[in-house]
């Protein structure tokens, strides 16, 4: 097949973009999406120019390094299916095909397709963790959990942070993102300690970073590529509230009787 | 010169030695540690746990890792499972046994000392894994399930869907931004390391091309982990993620660290077929889908045109079920995909070009229905479907084996140190603990027990009974090593020829896999270590590197990667020419036994082959650290 595409380059965060216009021709529709940018790619370099920079690394929709709008809509037309997954089989002969970096606040653009998305691991580096030192774990049988429980934590866990959900958002909010980590561990006991302390924290760093609010669109779960629901955002919200009116505090230092 | 290749494995009975070895180590003052700063390459399950852990140990580390976040490690895509010795399941397993299992499906070529370790640490990953919120999958009484993998006739493998890589590299990655948060740990993402520094014969830093910039920087430290994991991309088409490189540890090589079995690679049964030349990389379809799927080709030759559901039961061959009875579809990666060769090889193959077998679900799904099928397998199944366009709950799974995993890399001793002192190595990178074979879900039970509970400990060893002076900024030999770095980046973007870095890496990757790939002949070797250096050659007469080295430049990134495996390549050829004999992933189809097993040759060849640069044009060295069993028998490997 043989499409024209449309692809934003950008030589560096701080110059201007725009869209130019390249042909990919012989295209077959067994081809991944990424791999019909190679092939567009490999020709730009046979012509001495420089090829178009993406993310990407797995290439089986699992470490979340790719994630393009296409045609407007964040990793293309499939549902459930991250850039790499894409197949052009999902495509026409004769479309014509536009290709931006994800647009947020929060993600700015590095050069051409490839984003800064460093703001997701310092949402997680706020709090999005079960504290457990190493070594200090009992036996793993010792404390039952309800099937269920694991099965909803695992679907909340299943989230691969490539952004598709800040960039499908109107307002550019990650708090598919934030809910999901805040419901797979607070859906666990051994996510309760730190329950309300991890709800406020994760939420506050949200906001540092500049992601918007969330006005419950949908948009978000519409893109993930790993079909996250947006009950998780309700989860954070119940959490975040509670934890707003009870104020967990610190006692800072005391303790020790010796 | 020949290297001295003391193991240290410490003395007494296999079980104590572990525990002996941690009494007798030398321990680091909690006030003293914050002192010491260790650099740690590699965010995956080895890299990202031992960061984390030395942290938590109040070490100051550096991690770094070429991806733009430390969760994008290519163990997060690691599907099937972990290995423990639990013995949940009540079904005859125990530490002895795992222990077992993973030196016989080694084809006994690894270590007993490091092995046993392994599988006793194996139960302390799965607590300490449950107690950071992995979502193992459960029963309904709220315990943890188990499923079997290849190689072994219990049910110890640990898993969360499809996604068990994902869940522990999630836990692990967590677990360092904790300590990132904390000030333990600072990250340096987008960041590669592009040599080894070493000063009066220690490691003491790295040379650090950030990607964005493209500044080239010496970072320091008082020691230095590469868990940069394995160097499957060396055939171009591989499981591995398109970023994977050998290029840490082959500069660590070119500095004197030993490269151990390198011939050692494991090509995966259940992956993708190639759907044509364009193919970028090969996706796995986890070995746990042969816990229900059931693998056959037509046993006549002019059936495999023919639509599968048209082949009657009896004109099928479900030749892993008859070749080997006792473990049939689950036995061992490297024999059930050379019985896939065969089967390919005798003109029985299905689908396009005749090189593919079936994995068949119908029975399964029959017997437990398909709900049952989808909760256990309904990702990869989704993954299939995405990328072949046929559903594979109607039609049976198109498979053929494709590199996965490595398991030669650089030589260790007990404690996981390198032949550089103070350099360290964890994970895949390393050659320890799965021999000449690698059992399923064990890589991730390995990367695991390195990161979380080995190295903390053995390099609080090294660091306290060794003297470090401070290293200065303009050290020579700190210089020196930045640059090499900046002559060689210069190097590369000065050739402007007219081949790109992705022709290269696909013709070495075919010369690979044709010549030193499931299965193996003198000719043949010989033949590759002709053409690689002429490849090389060329690459550095002819490779075109559009753009610039202070920018952003993903083709100079892959330019230097391939100009390593262009030398790599031909070492693991070299490894596999002078093996003369057939062991688990290595077949060598002048050693095989009348049935086409592979045919070991214990007499001369129980060691470990490290390799010791020798200067460039010159031929390595080989070094030789015999393997010692005292508490099993070596035997042929059956899985009959």
């Amino acid at each position: 097949m043989n499409l024209t595409l449309q692809v934003w380059r950008q030589s560096g965060p701080a110059s201007d973009g725009g869209l130019k216009e390249y042909r990919a021709t012989d295209i077959s529709p067994d081809m991944s999406f990424l791999e019909m940018l190679d092939v567009v790619n490999e020709r730009l370099i046979e012509q001495g120019d420089v090829p178009i920079a993406f993310d990407h690394d797995c290439r089986e929709g699992i470490c979340g390094s790719c994630g393009m709008m296409i045609n407007g809509v964040a990793h293309g037309p499939s549902r459930g299916t991250a850039t790499c997954q894409l197949h052009m089989r999902s495509f026409r002969d004769g479309d014509t095909i536009v290709i931006e970096p994800w647009r947020a606040r929060a993600f700015p653009v590095i050069k051409d397709l490839v984003v800064n998305r460093s703001a997701f691991d310092r949402i997680v580096a706020a709090g999005g963790f079960i504290s457990a030192p190493t070594g200090s774990a009992q036996d793993a049988n010792s404390i039952p959990i309800p099937k269920q429980d694991a099965d909803s934590a695992m679907d909340a866990a299943a989230c691969i942070g490539c952004g598709a959900c800040v960039a499908a958002c109107p307002n550019g909010s990650a708090s598919l993102f934030t809910g999901a980590k805040i419901s797979h561990l607070g859906l666990l006991p051994q996510g309760q300690p730190e329950r309300y302390r991890r709800a406020l924290s994760m939420v506050a760093q949200m906001d540092i970073e500049g992601f918007g609010g969330c006005t419950l669109f949908g948009e978000c779960q519409a893109a993930c590529p790993k079909e996250i629901s947006i009950d998780v955002i309700s989860r954070m919200n119940r959490d975040f509230l509670r934890a707003a009116v009870t104020k967990p505090s610190e006692r800072v230092g005391g303790g020790g009787d010796g | 010169m020949t290297l001295e290749l003391n193991a240290r494995i410490p003395a007494g009975p296999l079980a104590g030695k572990w525990d002996r070895h941690r009494f007798e180590m030398k321990l680091v003052n909690p006030a003293n540690k914050r002192k010491y700063t260790i650099i740690v390459v590699g965010s995956g399950l080895a890299g990202g746990s031992a960061a984390a852990t030395l942290s938590e140990l109040g070490y100051n580390v550096r991690c770094y890792c070429y991806q733009d976040s430390p969760r994008r490690a290519h163990s997060i895509a690691a599907q099937g499972g972990i290995n423990a010795a639990k013995n949940y399941q009540n079904d005859g397993d125990s530490i002895q046994r795992l222990f077992y299992d993973t030196i016989k499906g080694g084809d006994f070529r690894a270590r007993e000392g490091n092995v046993y370790r392994l599988a006793q640490i194996s139960v302390n990953i799965i607590d300490q894994c449950v107690a950071q919120g992995v979502p193992f999958a459960r029963e309904y009484g709220g315990l943890l399930a188990n499923r079997s993998f290849g190689g072994a006739q219990v049910s110890r493998t640990f898993y969360a869907r499809g996604q068990t890589g994902q869940q522990l590299l999630l836990g692990a990655y967590q677990a360092l931004e904790k300590e990132i948060a904390k000030g333990g740990v600072t990250m340096f993402p987008r960041a590669e390391m592009l040599d080894l520094i070493v000063v009066n014969g220690r490691a003491r830093g790295i040379v650090v091309r950030d990607e964005l910039t493209g500044k080239i920087e010496p970072h320091l430290a008082d020691a230095v982990v590469l868990a940069t994991g394995g160097y499957g991309n060396v055939f171009y088409l591989s499981t591995n993620a398109k970023g994977c490189n050998a290029t840490a540890i082959w500069r660590a090589y070119k500095r004197g660290a030993a490269f151990a079995n390198p011939c050692y690679t494991q090509i995966h049964p259940t992956c993708i077929p190639v759907a044509g030349e364009h193919q970028s990389k090969l996706t796995l379809m986890s070995e746990s889908l042969r816990n229900d799927g059931r693998v056959w080709v037509p046993k006549r030759k002019e059936d495999v045109g023919k639509s599968p559901t048209d082949v009657p039961e009896q004109d099928r061959d479900y030749y892993l079920e008859r070749k080997y009875p006792s473990f049939g579809n689950l036995s061992p990666r490297d024999i059930a995909s050379r019985a896939a060769k065969e089967a390919c090889d005798d003109g029985r193959g299905v689908g396009p070009g005749g090189r593919g077998v079936y994995l068949d679900f119908a029975d399964a799904i029959r017997r437990l229905g398909e709900d049952r099928i989808r909760e256990r397998y309904g990702n990869l199944f989704e993954m299939y479907e995405r990328i072949t366009a046929e559903n594979p709950y109607k039609v049976p799974m198109r498979i053929y084996p494709a590199v996965h995993y490595t398991m030669g890399g650089l030589w260790v001793d007990y404690n996981l140190m390198s032949t550089i002192p103070g350099l360290h190595v964890a994970g895949e990178a390393n050659f320890s603990d799965h021999g000449a074979n690698r059992l399923g879900a064990s890589a991730l039970m390995q990367g695991l027990a390195d990161g979380y509970f080995v190295l903390p400990l053995t390099i609080g060893d090294y660091l306290a009974s060794t003297k470090l002076e401070q290293v200065p900024p303009d050290d020579p030999a700190v210089r020196a090593a930045v640059a090499d770095v900046e002559r060689r980046t210069s190097r590369l973007l000065s050739v402007k020829g007219k081949r790109t870095v992705a022709a290269f890496h696909r013709e070495l990757g075919k010369i690979m896999w044709e010549y030193c790939g499931m299965a193996r002949d003198a000719a043949g070797l010989r033949k590759a270590m002709e053409l690689i250096p002429q490849l090389r050659e060329e690459f550095w007469r002819d490779v075109t590197i559009p753009g610039s080295g202070a920018e952003l430049n993903q083709t100079l990134e892959h330019a230097g990667r391939v100009a390593d495996f262009l030398e790599l390549g031909e070492l693991m050829c070299r490894d596999a020419l002078h093996r003369e004999e057939s062991c688990g992933g290595h077949f060598r189809t002048e050693h095989q036994t009348p049935d086409g097993e592979a045919l070991r040759d214990d007499a001369n060849f129980a060691y470990v082959a490290a390799w010791e640069y020798a200067g460039d044009g010159k031929e390595p060295v080989l070094n030789r650290e015999p393997l010692v069993y005292e508490n099993i028998k070596l035997s042929q490997r059956s899985y009959k």
